[in-house]
């Protein structure tokens, strides 16, 4: 099969969810504030039922239709609980990820979630760049 | 009845994480990895999702007001801060060394590895760390 085929089919699906969560509830699909806020509250009700939802796609693609379960990360495991950290203290303090702000925000056209995600797209690649080239041999 | 839509929007989501390779750490490293053995594969999961949300969104807004909400639910700020460069910058540096975002982390927890466990229990940990120190 064409190698873009189920990226692009993936991506129009995120946007289509992201878009039916606005269009019904009125609520951004951005995961980080949804994930915080079902734990933090007001409102968790349908904050659980999105997570719930989000494990139930994920079971079907994979026992439904029966696409390959990626195999684990290799990353030691500190290096993912620094990740995990960094990725929790950074999306409440910037008010969104991938989602919130790449797929909602810039579907808004709003010019903070363009500023953010051109950041934290950039310091992705970065941090990938000086692993792959300086510590990664160390580890 | 705010419960099936958002249950609807999860499972769509899952699926679209899941059948797009976000929740495959070693592809998602591979797309950030530009400057060496770059997989480019996942552009796509961003630019099919964004090309839908650019078109549909301002129509959805137009509306005036969602179908079962009174008001649309929107992030009021405008003005660039601190706060948002800081905290893109330490996402962008945390999902650069796991290949995990809040989403494809919490989807991956079906496949029950350890070190999905510990990444999400770590997400969770700072995003309590910075309702508690942030600001």
């Amino acid at each position: 099969m064409n190698t873009y085929l189920l990226p692009l089919t993936g991506g129009v699906l995120l946007g289509l969810a992201a878009i039916w969560l606005l269009f019904s509830l009125g609520r951004v699909a951005g995961i980080s504030g949804i994930a915080w806020g079902a734990l933090s509250g007001p409102d968790r009700g349908w904050r659980w039922l999105f997570l719930l939802g989000l494990l139930c796609g994920g079971a079907v693609t994979h026992n439904v239709i029966g696409h390959p379960i990626p195999t684990e990360s290799s990353a030691p495991l500190w290096l993912v609980a620094c990740s995990g950290l960094l990725v929790g203290i950074g999306t409440r303090m910037g008010g969104g990820c991938t989602s919130g702000h790449g797929v909602c925000g810039l579907g808004r056209q709003s010019p903070r979630s363009l500023l953010a995600t051109i950041i934290f797209m950039s310091l992705g690649i970065l941090t990938v760049y000086i692993f792959q080239n300086a510590i990664g041999d160390l580890l | 009845m705010k419960g099936w839509p958002a249950l609807l929007s999860g499972i769509l989501f899952g699926l679209g994480l899941t059948l797009s390779g976000m929740s495959d750490p070693a592809k998602v490293l591979g797309f950030l990895n530009v400057a060496g053995a770059w997989v480019p594969d996942l552009i796509f999961v961003m630019g099919g999702a964004v090309v839908v949300t650019l078109i549909l969104t301002p129509l959805v807004l137009k509306r005036g007001a969602p179908l079962m909400a009174s008001t649309f639910s929107l992030p009021t700020k405008q003005i660039v801060d601190r706060r948002l460069v800081g905290g893109a910058v330490l996402f962008g540096i945390g999902w650069g060394l796991s290949g995990y975002c809040p989403g494809p982390g919490l989807v991956s927890l079906l496949y029950g590895y350890q070190t999905t466990l510990v990444f999400c229990l770590a997400m969770f940990a700072g995003m309590f760390l910075e309702s508690r120190i942030g600001r």
